[in-house]
């Protein structure tokens, strides 16, 4: 299933393309519209890499069901043998790796841009390697529970993006505190928590919201 | 035992609820009245002058209750929606839908007047503070449930997916809450606490109680108002 996924994702590499280049220009912006002084940008930068991380990762999550729901892919795979639960763990990792994982490599670069300091591109990295897939797990349940509604996309945002609150907060939360000189790892291990958490629970609520879209 | 369990599904059909939520919604309502004509009499005439805030701070009998019924609300709601789900009635289903509107009433009013109270006490309309922060998540949750539920025209439909929406949302509003204390207590020192002071004039704690009343009974009757609305356009 995962292999499935990955394989049709880099078949249809402008998708993947797309969500990724929409992160770099989101986090391009803020620098034009508040104005380029260092001091100001160092400052603002981990809740603008972090927020723009939201938002790039919810604009792939309409895609995570729809297709397989247009062709029937996806009542083959509610009337299977395997867990659907599973199935959906499967897919969410999908999402995350080719959403999630390449924000987590080029986010050093974008620090980069805002004049971060060096020794924070770790924590920044390791905030967005655990923060990233819980967005990917929550974000599946408000993909689920919208497949096929007219607006969709708007829609998923108004019901996903409250849930995101927390990972926003903890992930933003850490780096500040390194850029602080504190240690972050409080915030990291509530990240951590939220991920296992989120992982344990999510990919139920999904199948749970996906048996009710498509009967 | 097996009679009272026949009682309790007896109301579980929309036929025969119509007629008692009409009788609830009217006692309800006048409940109401009369609960917040008192609380608010003893609110703004028999309450004394708050030492430090001045009169602004009257306006705490509206705003704490309304604050206490939009979480409570929310809680409700999930609660009827996840027997809904679980025991696929309809009227459970039909409950939650009807209390989604009041309690993000609530929570706008709570938001509403803490800026109206925010204002002459603590110089500001709004602060990045813990609790205003999560009760602005709160209404989010409420407005992302009614989108869902309005968006889905098939009735059944919307109500489960509703009902998972508003699990999950019950389930998270705890984990913002604290993300949100914490993120607030580790920014920046509390320029602004919200304890009050400990001893509380018994006449103010009396006016918050029959405002809470009037706002539980408020809420109720539009309830089940609204029940029965979709009942008579549901269930023709």
């Amino acid at each position: 299933m995962l292999w499935r996924d990955l394989l049709l994702a880099v078949r249809r590499r402008s998708d993947v393309a797309t969500a990724l280049l929409f992160f770099v220009i989101v986090a391009s912006l803020f620098p034009l519209g508040i104005g380029a002084e260092p001091e100001r940008l160092r400052s603002i930068a981990p809740g603008v890499i972090w927020v723009a991380a939201l938002l790039s990762s919810m604009l792939s999550l309409a895609r995570l069901f729809a297709a397989d729901y247009a062709d029937g892919t996806l009542e083959q795979m509610l009337l299977g043998a395997a867990p659907l639960g599973v199935i959906v763990a499967a897919k969410s990792l999908a999402h995350w790796l080719v959403s999630g994982l390449p924000l987590v490599l080029i986010a050093p670069l974008i620090a980069l841009q805002y004049d971060v300091a060096a020794p924070l591109y770790g924590v920044l990295a390791l905030s967005l390697l655990l923060g990233t897939p819980i967005l990917s797990l929550i974000g599946a349940i408000g993909a689920a529970l919208t497949l096929g509604l007219r607006g969709g996309g708007v829609l998923i945002s108004l019901l996903v993006l409250p849930l995101y609150v927390p990972v926003l907060i903890l992930g933003a939360g850490a780096v500040a505190m390194a850029d602080a000189g504190l240690s972050p790892e409080g915030q990291l291990l509530l990240l951590g928590a939220l991920l296992i958490v989120a992982a344990a629970f999510a990919p139920w609520a999904t199948a749970a919201a996906l048996r009710i879209s498509s009967e | 035992m097996t009679t009272q369990s026949i009682r309790w599904f007896w109301y579980a059909s929309p036929q025969t609820f119509f007629p008692l939520a009409g009788k609830i919604a009217r006692v309800c309502t006048l409940l109401a009245i009369i609960f917040s004509i008192s609380g608010l009499y003893v609110g703004l005439f028999v309450a004394p002058t708050d030492a430090t805030q001045g009169e602004a701070y009257r306006i705490i009998f509206i705003h704490v209750p309304a604050a206490w019924m939009s979480m409570f609300l929310y809680v409700v709601m999930a609660s009827w929606a996840a027997v809904g789900l679980a025991m696929n009635t309809r009227l459970s289903a039909m409950m939650a839908r009807a209390l989604a509107p009041t309690g993000a009433l609530f929570t706008f009013i709570a938001l509403w007047t803490g800026s109206l109270w925010g204002k002459p006490t603590w110089g500001t309309w709004w602060v990045w503070d813990a609790r205003l922060t999560s009760e602005l998540i709160l209404l989010f949750l409420y407005f992302g449930f009614i989108a869902l539920q309005a968006s889905i025209d098939e009735r059944r439909r919307a109500d489960r997916a509703g009902a998972v929406l508003a699990i999950v949302g019950v389930v998270n509003v705890p984990i913002i809450y604290y993300s949100v204390q914490w993120w607030n207590t580790l920014h920046q020192g509390a320029s602004v606490s919200f304890t009050r002071a400990p001893s509380m004039a018994k006449t103010m704690f009396l006016g918050m109680i029959l405002m809470a009343l009037a706002f539980w009974m408020y809420s109720i009757a539009v309830a089940m108002t609204r029940v029965r609305c979709m009942i008579a356009e549901e269930e023709r």
